[in-house]
């Protein structure tokens, strides 16, 4: 499996960027082709809907375009085309103001209490038994039942790998409040997969 | 020993592993030795982040990309470099 942040060797962003900087359009081009995907998913991961996925993709893209001039230089560039793609996303989940976390079951406690209630040893390599897409699908059933605030959390730092500091800073939230909503985030899934994943007919005893 | 509610609490810390007091590492260490449900919970908690990190990179649909990439070439054409 390659990491998220796995970068070709024979891309350097760091020239690419300042060729940008200088009008070499080629070069913007070049930066786009190498993150259009990531931008794609991370839209698609925050906003759950295509068009605003896509509309997100495309301001993203044309903001970082237009204000070149003001990247410092001084985090990765793919840091800061995160944040501006994040800033839209958000901006779009504020318009819709649909709060698509009405869980089919019963609620997962996102309170104070961290206690799990659903504890139970998984099947052995549960990607194995699913089509790829019936795992997508699985994951993102999962991953929507999250509010807003949980969910980019998540999306942010166990999907795109940003550093605690980065999604505080991304998100303009404490870095307490990105530990404390990833735990819960982490939880909330957690609990949600082993309802899918847990092993049949076994009990907890079995295994330990 | 820490309760689970505790440990739960310092779950991500424990995951991550950020913690390098090693006292503090042992008290939870001995909590998820000696308690079956935290180590199961620590167990699925782990395999929960591999599937997600092991998500395949979706592709960007076709027409998703050529509208993206219509949209820069026009901007692109509008703001050219500096010097012309």
């Amino acid at each position: 499996m390659t990491p998220a942040t796995t970068v070709q060797p024979s891309f350097d962003e760091s020239s690419l960027v300042a060729r940008a900087r200088t009008g070499d359009t080629e070069a913007f081009s070049e930066l786009v082709r190498h993150y259009e995907r990531r931008v794609y998913r991370l839209a698609k991961n925050i906003t759950r809907h295509d068009e605003d996925a896509e509309d997100v993709l495309q301001e993203a893209f044309l903001k970082a375009y237009e204000h070149l001039d003001r990247f410092q230089g001084n985090s990765a560039f793919y840091t800061w085309l995160v944040r501006i793609a994040v800033n839209e996303a958000l901006m779009k989940l504020r318009k819709r103001k649909t709060d698509r976390t009405v869980p089919l079951d019963e609620p997962i406690d996102l309170g104070e209490d961290v206690m799990q209630r659903e504890i139970a040893v998984w099947e052995d390599n549960p990607e194995q038994r699913y089509s790829r897409e019936e795992m997508q699908k699985i994951l993102d059933d999962a991953v929507d039942t999250l509010k807003p605030d949980f969910r980019t959390v998540f999306v942010l730092r166990d999907i795109e790998e940003l550093s605690t500091e980065d999604t505080a800073e991304t998100l303009g939230i404490s870095i307490p409040a990105v530990k404390s909503r990833l735990l819960r985030a982490r939880l909330a899934l957690r609990e949600k997969l082993t309802k899918q994943f847990k092993r049949k007919g076994e009990n907890l005893l079995d295994y330990v | 020993m820490i309760t689970c509610k505790e440990f739960l609490a310092e779950l991500n810390e424990y995951l991550d592993d950020n913690v390098v007091d090693p006292d503090t590492k042992k008290h939870w260490q001995d909590h998820v030795d000696a308690c079956p449900n935290c180590f199961v919970v620590v167990d699925t908690t782990r395999k929960t982040l591999q599937v997600y990190k092991g998500m395949q990179q979706q592709d960007l649909p076709s027409d998703v990309k050529g509208r993206l990439w219509q949209a820069l070439e026009k901007k692109m054409a509008a703001r050219k470099p500096a010097q012309t």
